[in-house]
Order: C-alpha cells, then structure tokens, then sequence
C-alpha cells in the first residue's frame, strides 16, 4: 500500500474528468467572479472576462466589522453583519451541545444493554428524517405561545440542536461500536467511573467520528432557512434569511447579494477541503458497510 | 450499593439529556402538529383557541385544485429527479472506478455543491438563468440562438429546478456507488476476467447485481432526501410561475405564512411526514432483512 501505481488511461477519459470538474464547480466560480464585480461591469452586454476585480462588494456587506469607511458607502447598512455574528453564535453553541449530549447518548445506546435500545435505534432513525417544512407549524406555535422563545438565538439553537440529533448519535454509534471494550474495561480496573471512562478513554479515541459530525451539524446549523425565518426576529436573524429577505422580484444588487453568499458558502467550502475524508465517510456510513 | 445503583443508573444519566432535548423539541412538536391538523387555527391564536373541526382540513386538502397539483409536481419532481441522478451518479461511478491519481482531490471537489448552503445554490443558479446577464442566455444569444425563458415559462422552470437539482445531488449517489464499488470483493471481478467477461457483461452480470443493496439504500435515502428540498426552489422561482413549480414544502410554508392558515399547513405536513416514514420503513425493512440473510450465510459457512 506505501508506493501506489497508476494505469495509464486514455486522453478522452482525462477530457472527461476535466469537463465533470468544470460542471461541479464551475456556478461557484461564477459566483466568486460575479462578487468580485462592480454592478456596471455585470450588467455590460459585452461578456466581460476581463475586468477590473474589486472587494466593494464585500466591504458594502461586512461593513459594520471594518476598521475603515468605505469612501463608496453612504451610509452603514448592519444587517449583514449582525445576521453573521447571529449566524456564527446559533452555529457554534447548537453545534457544541448537541455533540456533548449526542456523544453521550451514542455511547449510552452502544455500550449499556438496557430494555428499550433496539426501541430507541428505530426512533432515531426515524427522526432523522424529519424535514424543517414539517417541524414549520408545531414548532412556530408552541415557541411562540407556550415557550415564549420566538425572536430569540436560544429558540433557533434548541431547534438546531433536537434536529441534529438524531444523525449525531446514528452517526457516532458506528464509530464506538469499534472501541475495543477491553480499553474500557482496563480503565475500569484502575478504578475510573462511568464519566471517567466515556471523557479520557472513548472521547479521545471517536475524534474522527467528532470531527464528521460537527461538521454536519454546523452546516445545517449554518445554511438552515426555514425554521430561522419563522422564529427569528430583527436582531436574531441569520445569514441565509437576511439573503432571502434581500432578494426582491426586480432590481436585484447581484455583486453584494453574492458577496453574501459567497461569505455564506465559505466555512462550508473550507471544511469540505481539511475534513473530505471525515466527510464521505459520514456520508457513506450507513449505506455502505465497512 | 450505592456504585452498583449508580452502574445500573449511568445508561439513563447518559441518555438523558438527549433524550428530553428531543422530547421537548422534537418529539412534542410533532405530536401538536398532529393536534393541529384537526383544528381551524390561524398565527394570532393561541392553540386553546382554535376550533376543533376534525377531518374538514384533510377533506379541504384533497378536493383542493391547487394542494393536488402541488403533490403531483412533488412526486413528479422527486421520480425525475432520482431517476437521473440514479443514472448519472452510477454511470460515473463505475466510469470513474480506476486506478488513478487525483481521485481524492476529485471526490473532495465533488461534494462542494452539497455542502454549501442551498439558499446560496438558488442564488447561483438564479443568476445563471438571468434572462439577460445570465451566462446560460448569453452564451445562446453570443451563438445566435433565441434565449430561453428559463424561470418564466412553466416547463421550463420545472425543468431548470430538476437541472439545478442534479447538479447538486448527482455527486452524492457517485460517491456513495463509488464507495460500494470499491468495497466489492476482488475475487469476483478477478474470475470473471479469467472467465473472458467483456466490460460490459462484468458490469451487468457481477458489478451492479454486487451493488444492488447499496444502490438500494442510496436510492431510498436520495428518494426521502428529495422530499425535503426547499430552499434551491424557494430562491430560484418560489414556486412560480403559477403551481408549476410549488413543491409540498414550499406549499406549507406559504399556507402558514402567507394564507395564515396553520391548520391546513399542519395537515399538509402529516401527509408529507407518512410519506417518509413509509420510504423510512421501507428502508429499515430492507436493512434488516439483508442483516438477517448475511447472518444465514455466514450460518451456512460455517455449518460446511
């Protein structure tokens, strides 16, 4: 396995692949060149690939964080970077809590045999197919009347979190099923309780199921509409909401739209470039054995 | 004692806190939603206030011109669609099955278009089929076609969905029959070379009957998956023009905010919520009765 070699194959197969890549990414090219535009250089009829590349664009949307004005700008618009701090608060705290209590239900479900495991499989199985359009109603109705959380970031973070669940502890469970129980078991000897023995023996062991599993909770965490739109309020919403609400029939800004989101894609794309290993085997668990 | 209770205890005290997240978010949601289908409730009451009118929402529902053609355009969006992507992600997969260098950095590239927000996947394609800057009319207008009328004419807007779809999910099922090719025992397609299969015969004959269980899986996940778009199609044409693009969700999203009745939405969403579970249960199923054959046939082996 050390030293691979490779069949040689022939040019039209290489033309092949060429063209795949240029359709699988060519729209988000198209995306980062159209935020790199000024309005007049993407309305112009001439098909314009040259062209002067400007960060206005950006500076327009993140300018409530700049150090400096931006001398085009009249006047600071801060929905943009209020929604992005919203966005990364509601991402990062719903992603750590449903990991901490994912991890440890995963674990529970794995590892102690009590009634009801085969019971508790199923339903999560089956809640992991839930889509947001159904939790729409319910979930406005009873955050609003009952919990009093509409509008607020710990509304949209309980959600997130009861969403993700489910994948988290289906996913986490086929990695721990492949701790050795032996370890455990050793620890145990040395005298580590329950708590000792799931933080400093299994935890550090299941990184890569973690790292696989965080990174598809913030994503939905992060590109999530729906549920956002309903229960946010002004100061409360997130990114994709505030791109939604951008979006008129007529006279679209499209160089500041995709400045968004092209910010809006970025953390995805960065995590699809160090983790793609975790990523597909998230993806793959469950469908393909071994 | 005491430790052996806290033993006994531990597996409850893990669960736990998992367990009321889900109950209280999750799980009571669903519950009330059911609850709500039967009521006449509109977003200014409170639940307690709504009218109890049992089935009239589901009757309302079914002899409802608009809900019908909404249902039909979202089995019709989720047949094509798999169908295609079934087709396409195999075929690649079992094109793309060599030994060649780069194939991570191409798998890597592959799953970018499912992992970035699909609001920003509408926008993208949303501008793509700009009537006038949109680099698919321009190109036509530069080569002297007519532009195409790509989100304002029904069935052109139906299929630029089920386009950009495609494009977003395709790499999914190639991954995943990649995986499953890949995982394939060595032995067989060795023998079968031996044998004098030609490509194709390996294909028919070894290769895809060996998959069959994954592609299975894949399909029903792909299929539940399809159920659940929304945002592509909400930024692309929210459901326009006309029905023809209004998929179910899309659906219950207007009937709660925009009609501003949340009875109707609830009952949409039950009926949207059995027809997952019955492709959920469908799946389960499955899975469990290939556990149980590969149990047979390891029972077998080892009784010769």
């Amino acid at each position: 396995m050390s030293q691979k070699t490779y069949d040689r194959q022939n040019p039209a197969f290489y033309v092949l692949i060429v063209m795949l890549v240029i359709m699988a990414i060519g729209p988000i090219y198209l995306m980062l060149v159209t935020s790199l535009k000024l309005n007049v250089d993407i309305m112009s009829d001439t098909s314009s690939l040259i062209f002067m590349p400007t960060l206005r664009n950006y500076e327009t949307a993140l300018c409530d964080f700049l150090w400096y004005e931006p001398e085009h700008l009249r006047r600071c618009d801060p929905t943009f970077g209020r929604a992005l701090t919203n966005s990364l608060i509601i991402g990062l705290v719903s992603t750590a809590i449903t990991l901490i209590i994912g991890t440890m239900a995963a674990y529970a479900l794995v590892r102690f045999r009590f009634m009801g495991r085969d019971v508790v499989s199923i339903w999560t199985l089956m809640m992991r197919m839930v889509p947001p359009a159904v939790l729409l109603v319910p979930v406005f109705g009873i955050w609003t009347f009952q919990f009093g959380l509409d509008g607020t970031r710990g509304g949209i973070i309980l959600v997130y979190v009861a969403l993700n669940l489910p994948f988290v502890i289906w996913i986490l469970q086929s990695f721990i099923v492949q701790v050795p129980i032996q370890l455990e078991e050793a620890a145990r000897m040395d005298g580590a309780g329950p708590f000792q023995v799931f933080f400093l023996v299994v935890l550090p062991l299941i990184k890569p199921g973690i790292a696989a599993a965080s990174i598809f909770t913030f994503r939905v965490a992060w590109n999530e509409f729906l549920l956002a739109n309903a229960l946010s309020d002004r100061n409360s919403r997130t990114v994709p909401v505030t791109i939604v609400n951008s979006l008129t029939e007529f006279d679209i800004d499209w160089g500041v739209i995709m400045a968004t989101g092209m910010l809006l894609a970025v953390p995805p794309i960065i995590f699809t470039f160090f983790a793609s290993r975790q990523i597909i085997t998230g993806m793959t668990a469950g469908a393909v054995k071994g | 004692m005491s430790i052996a209770r806290a033993n006994r205890l531990t597996p409850y005290l893990f669960l736990a806190p998992a367990g009321a997240v889900l109950a209280v978010a999750l799980f009571y949601p669903i519950c009330y939603m059911i609850y709500a289908s039967f009521l006449d409730w509109n977003p200014s009451q409170r639940i307690g206030e709504a009218d109890f009118i049992g089935l009239r929402n589901y009757t309302k529902l079914f002899s409802d011109a608009a809900f019908r053609e909404s249902m039909w355009v979202t089995i019709k969006f989720s047949i094509v669609v798999v169908t295609i992507e079934m087709f396409l992600g195999v075929g690649l997969a079992l094109l793309l099955d060599r030994n060649i260098r780069g194939m991570s950095v191409l798998r890597t590239l592959f799953i970018l278009p499912m992992m970035i927000a699909p609001i920003v996947v509408g926008l993208m394609w949303r501008y793509m089929y700009h009537p006038t800057v949109g680099i698919f009319n321009r190109t036509l207008t530069d080569w002297g076609f007519d532009p195409i009328p790509w989100l304002a004419d029904g069935d052109w807007a139906f299929a630029s969905i089920v386009i950009a779809d495609i494009w977003q999910w395709t790499p999914f099922i190639f991954i995943l029959s990649l995986a499953a090719l890949q995982s394939l025992p060595a032995s067989a397609i060795e023998a079968s070379r031996i044998d004098g299969a030609s490509g194709w015969q390996q294909i028919i004959y070894i290769k895809l009957p060996l998959m069959l269980p994954v592609l299975i899986v894949t399909l029903l996940l792909r299929l539940i998956d399809s159920f659940k778009v929304l945002e592509v199609i909400l930024v692309m044409t929210n459901g326009g023009p006309g029905l023809s693009t209004e998929i179910l969700s899309i659906r219950i999203n207007r009937t709660a905010s925009e009609f501003r009745e949340l009875g109707e939405a609830a009952a949409m969403s039950n009926l949207l919520l059995i027809v997952l579970l019955i492709l959920t249960f469908a799946m389960f199923i499955y899975n469990k009765a290939q556990e149980l054959r590969a149990q047979r046939m390891r029972a077998v082996e080892e009784e010769a």
